[in-house]
C-alpha cells in the first residue's frame, strides 16, 4: 500500500444521496415564500469538497495547485474562481476546494500528482458540508441578525471569505455577488442553521429555491 | 374630571387623539406623545408608589431615566407583565395597564406604613446586614416578606408572547445622546461620510431641546432638531436610533445598545415585529453626548409627593402640556433653574416664590423673572416641605450654606409643588463602565469623565458645558474629531445662534441645613432605596471612610437607580461628615447597565428550538422513523434506546442487548469524533500524543489508544486506523472531538512545528454505522464484496470495499465484545447504505439499538468510558490500563512524566474495579459513595464512589464499575453503600471485566 | 468584548471567535524526565499573573485555527500587539517602563 490512502468514495450519480438538508425537503417550498422576498435560499447540493493543506509559501505548491487546477493560490480571506470550481483560502496552511460533485477523487489525484514530494494533505470532506446561497436585498440584514463579523460592503466586497462565528456555532461566509453570498456549513449543524436562518428572514421574506 | 391638571394648550401631545389607560385599576385618558408618568400627573395623580424601606407615599419626581420613585408593574395579561418601568419613560398606549409595584395592599393605605412610622429607629442604615444576618435560617422568610414589601416588582408567570433580536454593527462613529451636542456630533460625522450610529433613549431626538424655551436663530429650538434629523436621515450611511439607549461600554469599543421598537405601539408586540432588539456596536470612535441629570436639594420631608426637579416640571409644562400643581414655590441654588418659574408663569400659572440660596443673584435669567415681578427670596432656600401624601406648604429660611445653619426661622408659603434645583451632575456613567474614573470640577461643581483609555470623545453636558451655543460648537466639534480620528475628512459647517446670557455661578449647596439639624424631618438623598443624609452621616460615623464602604452599607445608588439622583449629594454629604472635599471623596463607580433590559431583549433568539445548536446524524430521520428516544451528548443527539409498543427504557434495553448478544444489532456510531490525519511524521505524532506506541502499526491495522494531559491524567480514547503507512483515521470520543483536535493542533503550532504532518476534521463527513453480533458477519457478507473471513479480516484490522454498493472503510473493532464490523462511507450516501443493511438484516433479527444498550454491553466488558469513568484525576495505572501505557518509547510522550510524579505511584490511589452487589437484585446507584466500613461513626471515610451501573441480563445479576482506594489489590474484598434512606448495598470487589474475560466472542 | 488583530488573516475580530489559551512562552521542557517533581509542577500549573503587560496565547478557532501571541495590559485591556508563534513580542514590562509609549503601529487594537 502508498502512504496515502485515496479512495473513490463516490458510488455515482444513481446511488441513493441525501444531502445535510435533505429532511428539510427544501424543493416542496419552492414557490409558497412571500412575493420580493427579501432573502432567497438554495442548498448547492451534493458537490465535491475538498480540504487542502500545505505550504502556501513554498512557491512549488503554489504551482504545483495551479498546475491541478488552473487557479492561482487565493490569498487570505479570499475565494477564487473558475467555472463551477473554487478555491478559497481557510488558513494560512489550508484551503477549501470546492468542485462540481462526482468529481473529489479525480482532482484529488489530480493535485496529488502535481504536488508529489511536498508534504501536503488533502481531504474528501463532501459528506461533511454542503453550501447555502442566500441572494436577496436584505441578506445583509439576515447576516447582521448572525455573525459580528463587519458585512457591510467596504469590509466585505465580492470574493471574500471568512470564517467565523454564525448564531452560536461556526460557519464559513462567502461574498459571490453584490446581493448574492454563501454559508459553507458542516452537516451536523444544518437544521440548526436552516431553522435559524428562516427565523431571521423571516420579517423580509424567505423564499427557496431548488 | 378628566386630566385636570392638563393645561389648555402647548405641548408635542396630539390633542386629537386621547387614549385610554388604567393604573392601579382605575381608568384614566391621557393624549398620545404623553409618557406614562406625564398622563398620571395630568390627572392628578400624585402618589405612584411605597417606599422601599420606610413605605412613605411617593411621587413622580422627574421627567427621563433619573425617576427614583415611579417604578411601575406594567402589562395587561399574566404573559406580557413587565416588572420596573420607569413611567417617565414608558409611552402612553391605548389600553395601558399599570400598577404600584410597592405598597402592600395599596399605595394609599399602606399597612406598612405603619411600620415606616417608627422605622425611623427601627431600620436604620445596614439594617439588613444587622438584623438579618442571624439566625441565617431565617433568611429565606425574612427575605420573602422584604421582598413583597419593598416593591421589586414580579416576573410573569406565563411565555412571553414576543420577539426579540440581537443586530450586529461596525461603525467609524457611534454617538450616544440626541440632544444638541449629539446632534452636532452627528452633522460633523455624518458629512464627513463616515459610517455613523447615534441613538437616543427618548421616543424623539432633540433631549433637551425638546422642551427649551431657547431659540436657534431666533426659531423654536425644535426647528433646528426636525431639519437635523430630517438631514440625517437622508445620509445613506446614517443609522438613526430613537428609543434606543445606549446602556453598556464595553473593551475596546463595544456597546450595547437596547432598542425599544414596539412599546410605544401597544402591550404586545404587532404579528411580525420584533418587541426589542440589542444592537451590539464595534465603533472605531465614540462620541459620548449623555448630557447633565439635575440634581434635587434636599431637605426635610423632600420625598412628600408635590416635590420635583426644577427641569421635569419645564418638560410636563412645555413637552407635555401638563402642570404638575398650580402653585410653584422654587428651591435652587443656580441660574439655569429659573426657567421653571419662567415656563411657570407663561403658562399662566402661579409662582409663589422662588428661594435662591445665593446671596446676591443677578444673572440674566434672574433679572428676567425679577422683570416678571416674580418674588425672590435670597440667602433663602426650602428647608422643609409640609404635608403628609401631598405637599400643602414650604418652609423657606434664610440660610448660611457655607456654615450649614439656619438663620431664620423663615415662613411657611402655601404652595402644592416644590420645584428643586442643585446644580447639574453629567452623566458619566458609561464613561466609568470601563474603570475610568471620574473626575471632580470644582467650577461645575460635577464630576465629569477622567481620561480613558477607550476611543472616545465626551461632549457638552457631560462635558460640564451647559451654554447651548457651547454645547453645539462642542458637539459638532466632538463629531469632526472622531470623524478625523477615524480615517474621515473634517467638516465645516455653520451652527445656529443661541441667545447668550450671563449666568453666575452654581452656588455648592447639596443638603439644605435645617434648624433642628438630624432630629428634624428625614431628608432624603436617594429615594428608590430610602437612603437619607442622617443615615449617611451614621455610616461615616460608624467607620465607613470609603465611598464603596458608605454605598454599601447604607444602598445609595444601588439597583435599577445607580445613583443618577442621588449619588452627588451622598457624596458630598458624606465628604462633608468626614471633614473632606468631595474631590477627595471620590465617587462610586458605575456598571452595565445603564437603564434595567429586560429579559427578553437578553435572550434575543437564542430561546426555544433556536436556544442551542442540536447536531444530528446522516441517519437520524431514520431513528425517528423506527421510533428512538433521544439523548443528549453533547450538542448531538443520539439514538438512547428504541423502545417497542408498551416497553419502558429496561425492556427495551434488555431486548437489545440480549439480541447483540445473542445474534446482531445495529448502532449509529457517526458522532465519534474522526481526524484524518496525513504527514511523513504522523506516527511520531501519535507516539507523542498518545500513551502507546505506534511505530510498528502496519498498514491495515488498527489499535486502541489512550491520550493524557501533562498531568498524566487520562482525557481522551479511541481507535486509531493505520490507512497509509503515512495516514491515519482516528476517533476520539463524541463530546471530545473538538477539544482533542484543537488540542493536537496546539502541540504541532507551538511545541513541534517541524513535526510534518496535517490534521483534518472528518466527524461529518463519515457516516458510521457498527454491526455488532454473532450474525453480523453473516449479514455483512450479503450485502458486501469485502472478504470477511476471518483470517482475510482479522480482529483490530479494517478494509475497503463497498457496502450495498457504496464505497466504504469497514473497521472490525468492537466495544461489545461481539464479533463487530464498523461500517463507514460518505454520509451522503449514508441512508441507502443503512436501508440495505435493514433489508438484509431482516432474518438475523437486525436490532437498533440506542446509548443505553452500548453502555451496558460495553460495561460488561470493562470498558471504560471517558468522562464517566473518570474524572480528570485517573491516570492510566488507576484504570488497570498500565497495558496500554508505553513506558520506553523514546520521547517523553504527554503524560509519561505527570504519570511518574510521586502523587501518582502511590498504591492508595482510588483505582477502577467491578463492584457485585452481594444481593444481585440489588443496583448501586451511580455516583454513590463507598466505604469499608458501614457501622463507622458519620462522617465516614469515604473510600471511592460508583462510576457506571447496570442491570445485566447477559450476566444475569446488577454490576457496577466504581473507583475504591487501592482497590486492585483489594479483589475479593467488601464495600458498602449507604444510601440516603438509611439501607447499606453490600458489594464484592471484582474484576471490571464480568463478561467474556478471555475475549473469545469479539475474535471469532 | 475584545477586538483581536488575527496576524494570520490580518484583521481585527470579535473575542468570540477566539479561544484563550493562557500565558504565552510556556516551553515544554525538552528532557521531561530530568524535571524534578517541583519543576515539572510549576511547567504544569503556575503563571504569571501580572498588573499590565502580559504575553498570552490566544487561538482563532473560528477563523483560520492558528495559535498566535497577544501582549496584552492586564489592567487597560489594550491589546498593544499580536504575533505569531515563534516571534518575540516588541513590547514587553521591561520594554515598557523603560520607553516612551508604544510606535507599533497595526499590530493590535489600540483603543
Amino acid at each position: 500500500m502508498s502512504a496515502i490512502n485515496v479512495f473513490q468514495q463516490n458510488p455515482g450519480a444513481e446511488a441513493k444521496a441525501q444531502t445535510p438538508l435533505h429532511h428539510a425537503d427544501l424543493a416542496s417550498l419552492v414557490g409558497k415564500g412571500r412575493n420580493n422576498a427579501g432573502v432567497t435560499l438554495r442548498e448547492k447540493k451534493l458537490l465535491g469538497h475538498l480540504t487542502l493543506r500545505g505550504d502556501g509559501h513554498d512557491p512549488a505548491f503554489a504551482s504545483g495547485v495551479h498546475k491541478a487546477l488552473g487557479l492561482e493560490l487565493p490569498v487570505a480571506l479570499t475565494v477564487v474562481a473558475k467555472g463551477e470550481t473554487s478555491l478559497q483560502w481557510v488558513g494560512p496552511d489550508e484551503w477549501l476546494l470546492i468542485v462540481p460533485g462526482g468529481q473529489e477523487f479525480a482532482v484529488e489525484q489530480q493535485l496529488r500528482n502535481a504536488l508529489a514530494g511536498l508534504h501536503i494533505q488533502v481531504v474528501n470532506v463532501s459528506g461533511g458540508q454542503t453550501l447555502l446561497e442566500l441572494q436577496g436585498a436584505n441578506v445583509r440584514d439576515v447576516l447582521m441578525k448572525s455573525t459580528s463579523y463587519d458585512v457591510h460592503p467596504n469590509n466585505f466586497p465580492v470574493g471574500k471569505a471568512v470564517g467565523t462565528v454564525f448564531a452560536k456555532s461556526q460557519l464559513v461566509i462567502r461574498r459571490t455577488g453584490e446581493d448574492t453570498w454563501e454559508l459553507v456549513i458542516r452537516r451536523s449543524f444544518a437544521d440548526y442553521w436552516w431553522m435559524w436562518l428562516q427565523d431571521a428572514s423571516a420579517e423580509y421574506g424567505l423564499s427557496i429555491e431548488a | 374630571m378628566s386630566q385636570s391638571y392638563r393645561l389648555a394648550s402647548g405641548g408635542r401631545v396630539n390633542r386629537g387623539k386621547v387614549l385610554n389607560f388604567s393604573f392601579n385599576g382605575k381608568t384614566y385618558q391621557g393624549y398620545e406623545g404623553d409618557s406614562l408618568a406625564a398622563a398620571l400627573l395630568a390627572n392628578g395623580v400624585d402618589v405612584v408608589g411605597r417606599s422601599f424601606k420606610y413605605s412613605r407615599p411617593r411621587g413622580i419626581i422627574a421627567a427621563g431615566t433619573e425617576e427614583p420613585n415611579a417604578i411601575l408593574q406594567i402589562g395587561s395579561s399574566e404573559a406580557t407583565q413587565i416588572p420596573n418601568v420607569r413611567a417617565t419613560q414608558q409611552p402612553l398606549y391605548a389600553g395601558l395597564v399599570a400598577t404600584s409595584t410597592n405598597g402592600w395592599p395599596n399605595v394609599n393605605n399602606d399597612v406598612m406604613g405603619i411600620l415606616g412610622k417608627v422605622g425611623g429607629s427601627m431600620m436604620p442604615p445596614g439594617f439588613y446586614y444587622k438584623t438579618f444576618m442571624y439566625p441565617k435560617s431565617f433568611w429565606m422568610t425574612y427575605e420573602k416578606y422584604i421582598r413583597k414589601a419593598a416593591g421589586l416588582g414580579r416576573a410573569p408567570l406565563q411565555n412571553d408572547p414576543d420577539s426579540y433580536d440581537y443586530m450586529n454593527h461596525h461603525c467609524d462613529v457611534l454617538i450616544v445622546g440626541a440632544g444638541p451636542a449629539g446632534l452636532a456630533a452627528a452633522l460633523a460625522a455624518g458629512r464627513s461620510g463616515a459610517r455613523v450610529i447615534i441613538a437616543d433613549e427618548q421616543e424623539e431626538f432633540g433631549g433637551s431641546l425638546l422642551d427649551s424655551r431657547e431659540t436657534l436663530d431666533g426659531k423654536p429650538a425644535t426647528d433646528w432638531v426636525a431639519a437635523t434629523v430630517a438631514e440625517l436621515q437622508g445620509m445613506a450611511e446614517v443609522l438613526v436610533l430613537p428609543r434606543a439607549t445606549v446602556n453598556g461600554y464595553h473593551d475596546h469599543n463595544f456597546l450595547t445598545i437596547h432598542e425599544r421598537l414596539t412599546d410605544h405601539l401597544g402591550d404586545r408586540a404587532p404579528i411580525g415585529q420584533v418587541r426589542h432588539r440589542v444592537h451590539r456596536v464595534r465603533a472605531k470612535q465614540v462620541v459620548l453626548a449623555a448630557g447633565a441629570h439635575e440634581r434635587p436639594l434636599v431637605y426635610g420631608n423632600n420625598d412628600v409627593p408635590g416635590n420635583m426637579l426644577a427641569g421635569a416640571v419645564s418638560t410636563y409644562v412645555r413637552r407635555y402640556g401638563v402642570a404638575p400643581g398650580r402653585k410653584l414655590v422654587l428651591s435652587t441654588n443656580n441660574d439655569h433653574a429659573y426657567r421653571v418659574a419662567l415656563d411657570w408663569h407663561d403658562a399662566g400659572l402661579q409662582v409663589v416664590a422662588i428661594a435662591d440660596a445665593r446671596h446676591n443673584p443677578r444673572g440674566s435669567l434672574v433679572e428676567e423673572a425679577r422683570a416678571k415681578g416674580i418674588r425672590i427670596l435670597t440667602s433663602s432656600a426650602v428647608v422643609e416641605a409640609a404635608g403628609s401624601k401631598h405637599v400643602t406648604g414650604a418652609r423657606v429660611a434664610a440660610i448660611d450654606a457655607q456654615a450649614f445653619t439656619v438663620t431664620s426661622p423663615g415662613e411657611t408659603l402655601a404652595c402644592d409643588l416644590i420645584a428643586t434645583s442643585g446644580g447639574y451632575s453629567p452623566i458619566v456613567h458609561l464613561a466609568s463602565h470601563l474603570g475610568g474614573r471620574p473626575v471632580w470640577r470644582e467650577d461645575i461643581l460635577g464630576f465629569v469623565p477622567g481620561d480613558a483609555p477607550q476611543k472616545r470623545v465626551c461632549v457638552g453636558g457631560m462635558n460640564g458645558v451647559y451654554p447651548l451655543g457651547d454645547v453645539l460648537a462642542d458637539g459638532f466639534e466632538g463629531g469632526v474629531r472622531a470623524a478625523t480620528e477615524a480615517g474621515f475628512k473634517a467638516v465645516v459647517g455653520t451652527l445656529p445662534k443661541a441667545v447668550q446670557r450671563t449666568e453666575e455661578p452654581t452656588l455648592a449647596l447639596f443638603q439644605v441645613p435645617h434648624d433642628k439639624g438630624t432630629r428634624g424631618p428625614k431628608q432624603f438623598v436617594d429615594q428608590q432605596n430610602d437612603v437619607t443624609a442622617a443615615g449617611i452621616e451614621l455610616a461615616t460615623r460608624e467607620g465607613f471612610e470609603s465611598v464603596e464602604h458608605v454605598k454599601r452599607y447604607t444602598a445609595l445608588g444601588f439597583g435599577t437607580d445607580q445613583g443618577k439622583l442621588g449619588n452627588i449629594n451622598g457624596l458630598a454629604i458624606a465628604a462633608r461628615s468626614l471633614g473632606i472635599s468631595i474631590a477627595q471623596m471620590g465617587t462610586t463607580m458605575f456598571r452595565p447597565n445603564y437603564t434595567p433590559v429586560t429579559f427578553g431583549a437578553v435572550a434575543g433568539r437564542h430561546c426555544g428550538h433556536l436556544f442551542e445548536p442540536v447536531r444530528f446524524t446522516a441517519l437520524h430521520s431514520w431513528h425517528v422513523k423506527n421510533g428512538a428516544e433521544f439523548e443528549d451528548v453533547g450538542q448531538w443527539k443520539r439514538p438512547w434506546y428504541f423502545p417497542k409498543p408498551g416497553e419502558d427504557i429496561h425492556a427495551a434495553v434488555e431486548r437489545e442487548c440480549k439480541a447483540v448478544r445473542d445474534s446482531v444489532g445495529l448502532l449509529d456510531a457517526s458522532t465519534l469524533g474522526k481526524i484524518d490525519i496525513q504527514g511523513p511524521d504522523a506516527r511520531e505524532f501519535l507516539n507523542r500524543i498518545y500513551t502507546n506506541a505506534w511505530t510498528k502499526l502496519d498498514v491495515g491495522k488498527a489499535r486502541y489508544g489512550l491520550m493524557c494531559k501533562e498531568d498524566g491524567m487520562v482525557f481522551d480514547d479511541g481507535v486509531t486506523a493505520c490507512v497509509g503507512d503515512n495516514h491515519f483515521i482516528m476517533t476520539t470520543t463524541t463530546g471530545g472531538a473538538a477539544r482533542v483536535l484543537g488540542w493536537m493542533e496546539l502541540y504541532l503550532q507551538t511545541e513541534w512545528p517541524e513535526l510534518k504532518v496535517y490534521f483534518t476534521s472528518v466527524t461529518d463527513h463519515w457516516a458510521t454505522m457498527t454491526l455488532s453480533g454473532p450474525n453480523s458477519r453473516k449479514l455483512l457478507a450479503e450485502i458486501s464484496d469485502i472478504d470477511l473471513d476471518k483470517d482475510a479480516f482479522p480482529f483490530m484490522t479494517w478494509k475497503e470495499g463497498t457496502v450495498g454498493g457504496v464505497p466504504a472503510r469497514v473497521f472490525r473493532i468492537s466495544f461489545t465484545g461481539e464479533l463487530s464490523y464498523e461500517v463507514n462511507v460518505q454520509a451522503n450516501y449514508a441512508m441507502g447504505v443503512l436501508e440495505k443493511i435493514v433489508a438484509a438484516g431482516k432474518q438475523y433479527n437486525l436490532t437498533p439499538y440506542g446509548t443505553e444498550t452500548m453502555h451496558v454491553l460495553r460495561a460488561e466488558k470493562g470498558f471504560i468510558i471517558v468522562g464517566q469513568d473518570t474524572d480528570g484525576s485517573m491516570n492510566a495505572d488507576d484504570l488497570n490500563m498500565s497495558w496500554c501505557v508505553g513506558r520506553n518509547k523514546p520521547y517523553s510522550w504527554i503524560g509519561l512524566r505527570g504519570m511518574n510524579r510521586e502523587d501518582c505511584l502511590r498504591e492508595d490511589r482510588k483505582q477502577l474495579v467491578g463492584l457485585k452487589p452481594i444481593n444481585p437484585k440489588q443496583w448501586l446507584p451511580e455516583g454513590a459513595q463507598l466505604v469499608f466500613d458501614p457501622k463507622q461513626p458519620i462522617p465516614m471515610d469515604m473510600v471511592g464512589h460508583v462510576t457506571s451501573s447496570y442491570a445485566s441480563n447477559s450476566l444475569g445479576y446488577s454490576f457496577a464499575m466504581g473507583v475504591v482506594k487501592g482497590g486492585l489489590k483489594r479483589m475479593g474484598e467488601r464495600v458498602y453503600s449507604p444510601q440516603a434512606d438509611g439501607s447499606v448495598i453490600e458489594a464484592e470487589i471484582v474484576s471490571s471485566v464480568f463478561f467474556d474475560p478471555k475475549g473469545e466472542r469479539q475474535n471469532v | 468584548m475584545l477586538h483581536i488583530f488575527c496576524p494570520h488573516c490580518g484583521e481585527l475580530r470579535s473575542e468570540e471567535e477566539f479561544h484563550a489559551s493562557g500565558q504565552a512562552h510556556i516551553a515544554r521542557p525538552l528532557d521531561p524526565a530530568a524535571c524534578s517533581d517541583e519543576e515539572w509542577g510549576t511547567y504544569m500549573f503556575f503563571r504569571d499573573n501580572p498588573r499590565g503587560i502580559h504575553h498570552e496565547l490566544w487561538d482563532h478557532v473560528a477563523g483560520c485555527r492558528q495559535y498566535f501571541n497577544v501582549t496584552r495590559d492586564t489592567v487597560t485591556y489594550e491589546i498593544l500587539e499580536t504575533y505569531k508563534i515563534g516571534e518575540k513580542p516588541q513590547i514587553t514590562a521591561a520594554s515598557k517602563a523603560s520607553a516612551a509609549p508604544s510606535t507599533v503601529k497595526g499590530l493590535g487594537e489600540k483603543v
